[in-house]
């Protein structure tokens, strides 16, 4: 495999083709914010706050990192005063809909957002898609999607799938960086399935 | 028009797009042209069919405004209440459309014979006020004209 120098904030990288600057940063140990990124998952791009800046001959732009590839003699900055703005703003944005996550806000204090800076709208569901992504592409099981859209989509479980395959896998769970998945499938079960243990004693 | 689909005709779609997973838009497309809803047994045959998971399908079905869930009337009606249409008296045309059929925006008749809905301009508002049946658009409308329109339909 070919390989690929770049410069990340001040350091000499060296990284293979294919790689994203995400993959390339965390190699040596720099650090950069992530929702919607899990290794095990296709690169997806959802929520911007990887935002870094990079510079191609001359011209500085910012791009996504956990799906832009590395090139050779990019020049990236992961840290610069417009890059913690945009972060701020996607978090202060994050927040107003699931404003008791934990994970957002360690990221916010890291920021310095503010969790009031715009009016709540509590939907809980930050449409990381993480949950989606990994019951269809790890586990293959396609229990849990989207529906509708805009302000409206939220996540929902197929009923009879989330019956047979969720007892025992629950692996979506932890990976959700706000409560609304587990919310989601309490509701589900609640209202289209009897608990495992009723079906044992009945059997 | 029956409550179902049966799943010969499901199978005939779905062949008429080689099965392909990346026509999934198409075959919806089509039975609810023809259906005028997308009941969710359909929805299971075309995900067998096409090998594509419901989370998708329900994913697709549920962002596009083209498909319905529910049941929809044979007879589609589209109302304009778009800025032009509005000052040239959409609201009475609105009027008597529910007044006719008994249904607000956004519904169905319990024979399943009308939907109404309204829509924000159909982009020929010289022809205002406008009301759309099945695609077919008749234009200056007044309430009188309305009714007449709408018994053709009965
Ligand atoms: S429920 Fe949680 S994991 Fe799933 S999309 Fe929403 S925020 Fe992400
Ligand atoms: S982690 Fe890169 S866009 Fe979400
Ligand atoms: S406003 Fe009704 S057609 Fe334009």
């Amino acid at each position: 495999m070919s390989e690929i120098l770049l410069e990340i904030d001040g350091k000499e990288v060296k990284a293979t083709a294919g790689m994203t600057i995400l993959e390339a940063a965390q190699s040596v140990g720099i650090s950069i914010p992530t929702l919607c990124h899990h290794e095990k998952l296709e690169p997806f791009g959802g929520c911007r706050l990887c935002t870094v800046e990079v510079e191609v001959r001359g011209r500085t732009r910012l791009v996504v990192s956990c799906v832009y590839p590395v090139e050779d003699g990019l020049v990236v900055r992961t840290r610069t005063e417009k890059v913690e703005r945009i972060r701020k703003t996607i978090l202060e944005l994050l927040l107003a809909h699931a404003p008791d996550s934990f994970v957002l806000q360690d990221l916010a204090r890291e920021y310095g957002a503010d969790r009031d800076r715009y009016e709540k709208e509590a939907s809980f569901c930050i449409h990381c898609g993480l949950c989606v992504r990994y019951c269809a592409e790890v586990k293959k099981k396609h229990a849990v999607g989207f529906i509708d859209r805009g302000s409206k989509k939220e996540i929902c479980f197929i009923p009879e799938i989330a019956a047979e395959e969720c007892w025992d896998c629950k692996e979506c769970f932890p990976l959700c960086p706000t409560e609304a998945l587990q919310a989601a499938f309490v509701l589900t079960l609640a209202l289209t399935s009897p608990p495992p243990v009723a079906d044992k004693t009945g059997s | 028009m029956s409550a179902v689909m049966d799943n010969e005709r499901i199978d005939q779609i779905v062949a008429k797009h080689d099965g392909e997973p990346s026509s999934l838009i198409q075959v919806l497309l089509e039975i609810q042209s023809e259906h005028h809803w997308l009941p969710m047994d359909v929805l299971k045959r075309v995900s067998q069919k096409l090998q594509v998971p419901m989370t998708r399908i329900q994913h697709i079905a549920t962002f596009y405004k083209a498909f319905s869930l529910v049941p929809k009337g044979s007879h589609e009606i589209h109302i304009c209440v778009g800025t032009a249409c509005h000052v040239r008296g959409a609201q009475r045309v609105l009027d008597m459309v529910e007044d006719m059929t008994g249904i607000k925006p956004g519904e169905t008749d319990l024979d399943l014979k009308f939907s109404l809905e309204t829509v924000n301009c159909l982009g020929c508002c010289a022809l205002g006020p406008v009301m759309e049946i099945d695609g077919k658009t008749h234009g200056k409308m007044t309430p009188a004209e309305t009714a007449d329109v709408l018994k053709n339909y009965n």
